[in-house]
């Protein structure tokens, strides 16, 4: 009953495809994975909208959504019928394109986004068996369909002929290359540990138990410093906030999707969900133990369970961030990227190294926390130079 | 050939010509872009996973933007008016044909040939990302590290020459 819970949307994969003849096969099992990712991770955005929304609205003491249920009936649902709204809302709105924008590039740019983003989650493991392709080189696929979308912003933004597009462009592109490497780096330590590119391998590796108690890289001094570095270069990825520059709403207005109106603006708006699902999706992968359970005595749950719980537990923290820190300026985002993400991240691959190689034991933790620590707090204090932080003093007009 | 093989060389061949015939420069480097992704999806298609997904991690994703970016801070977005054929396509076409021979010449003189005729060897297991990773760190080691030394020589020199002058 277990196992059938755990496998049972691979069994129904499998009989769906089974029912087609032999030569069909290999394109209805494409269509099949590709559809589920689709409807999954479609509707995760919808209620990723809603839940976003009522979050920051409680952080800001406001209600949020709370009207809007499910057409043509009394169900209210507390709001959660707001997404359907808001997507017939872009479905039917006017699509407004510049006059003099780019006409044939304007109306790609969306697409050449979205593309690579849907690719980016044909590698990562869901649930056991539960991955669309399993390819030597996965993680490596992953960041390769990544870079796909820096050009597509910068597309977006050119196309439209506008300055504030341009500058948004300009501002994601600097952002997500500066935080590509830090990002990149820190998953290189999970690679040499486990000695596979593959997300399959990577995930068992981190299948078994130590008691109860799981052995996800996170809960090694290397794995969890490459957890929070991965974690901060995922949030400047997907153009989160507090790295949110490139939209910018005080500054530039909306950055480089300034231009788009109606649906192409909810595909922009889609792609950046879809985006950050997959980016937690792969610090899921790579340092929380993909879909294996957080204590061994839980095992019994379905794998999938488990993997779109801690999905969901990562997205509730980006909508937390979101609403408590206060978005960087553009010199202080690119000291953070070159000047501590990335030493920080080099440091990183010494004490994997180390890991790897010293006897288990109380010294390696000693030998591998010291290595991060004392780097930490004397590149913290090296950066912040002369500035101190006190407790601010209010001035009130007398 | 496949009819795979068929639709990606078209649409590799036909992003080249268009990077090479269109006026507007930003559209040349968008389609640049098309024909090395369309390279990229050859060498996936021959099983080379490792140098498909370089090609585009380090060509799309790198080179592309340098290109575009190099395209906006040189000159205005609006294309030239002078034709796009001028006489320096002869000094063109020139070396384009000597580098395709030299190349053709050094690959058909190749010692990969005669392995490669025979389809029944596992191509696939040679290129496999792990023999890549082992070549790198035991066999071509030293060449990796010269390549290191000449990168970070490039990091510092592009930092030196973004650096701000204190003297004034």
């Amino acid at each position: 009953m277990t196992d059938f819970c755990d496998q049972i949307f691979v069994l129904l994969a499998h009989w769906l495809v089974g029912t087609f003849p032999v030569s069909w096969r290999p394109l209805v099992s494409a269509i099949v994975s590709v559809s589920s990712i689709m409807a999954v991770f479609g509707l995760l955005f919808g209620l990723t909208t809603v839940v976003e929304r009522k979050t920051i609205g409680r952080i800001q003491n406001r209600y949020g959504p709370n009207r809007v249920g499910l057409p043509f009936t009394e169900l209210r649902l507390f709001g959660f019928g707001q997404f359907i709204a808001d997507g017939i809302k872009a479905l039917t709105k006017e699509d407004v394109v510049p006059r003099a924008a780019d006409q044939v590039v304007h109306f790609l740019a969306p697409l050449i986004l979205i593309v690579p983003v849907f690719l980016a989650f044909s590698v990562v493991p869901v649930g056991r068996n539960m991955v669309p392709i399993d390819i030597d080189a996965g993680v490596l696929f992953f960041f390769a369909v990544g870079a796909g979308t820096e050009l597509a912003v910068f597309t977006a933004g050119w196309s439209s002929r506008n300055k504030y597009s341009l500058l948004g462009a300009m501002r994601a592109i600097a952002q997500m290359i500066s935080y590509e490497v830090p990002l990149i780096i820190s998953t290189i330590t999970v690679v040499m540990l486990v000695g596979s590119l593959s997300t399959v391998k990577i995930v068992e590796a981190q299948a078994d138990y130590s008691g109860q108690l799981p052995q996800w890289h996170v809960f090694t001094p290397w794995g969890f410093a490459g957890f929070v570095l991965f974690l901060i270069a995922a949030m400047a990825e997907s153009n989160r906030s507090p790295f949110d520059l490139p939209e910018g709403e005080s500054e530039i207005i909306a950055g480089y999707f300034i231009e788009y109106s109606g649906f192409k603006f909810a595909v922009f708006f889609l792609a950046e969900y879809l985006g950050m699902f997959a980016i937690s999706g792969m610090a899921i992968t790579l340092f929380l133990g993909g879909w294996t359970a957080p204590l061994a005595m839980l095992d019994w749950l379905p794998s999938w369970l488990w993997f779109f719980g801690k999905l969901m537990a990562l997205i509730f923290l980006f909508i937390w961030v979101r609403g408590t820190v206060p978005r960087l300026r553009i010199d202080q985002l690119m000291h953070f990227a070159w000047k501590f993400m990335l030493p920080m991240a080099l440091i990183n691959i010494v004490a994997a190294g180390l890991w790897r190689f010293l006897p288990p034991g109380l010294g390696r933790w000693l030998v591998c926390s010291a290595i991060l620590l004392v780097p930490y707090f004397l590149l913290g204090k090296a950066l912040m130079g002369e500035r101190r932080f006190a407790k601010r003093k209010y001035r009130y007009a007398e | 050939m496949t009819v795979i093989f068929a639709m990606i060389a078209l649409v590799t061949l036909a992003g080249a010509i268009a990077a090479m015939s269109l006026r507007n420069l930003v559209h040349c480097a968008l389609c640049l872009v098309l024909a090395l992704g369309g390279l990229a999806t050859l060498f996936l298609q021959l099983e080379a996973q490792f140098v498909g997904l370089a090609q585009i991690l380090v060509y799309i994703g790198a080179v592309a933007i340098l290109i575009v970016f190099a395209i906006l801070l040189t000159r205005g977005s609006e294309p030239p008016q002078q034709p796009v054929v001028t006489s320096s396509w002869v000094m063109g076409a020139g070396v384009a044909v000597l580098t395709f021979g030299s190349l053709a010449a050094a690959l058909l003189a190749s010692w990969v040939t005669p392995a490669a005729a025979n389809p029944k060897t596992d191509v696939a297991a040679d290129v496999a990302v792990n023999r890549i990773g082992e070549k790198l760190m035991t066999d071509y080691v030293l060449p990796l590290e010269v390549v290191a030394l000449l990168l970070t020589a490039a990091l510092i020199g592009a930092v030196i020459i973004a650096m701000q002058e204190k003297g004034r």
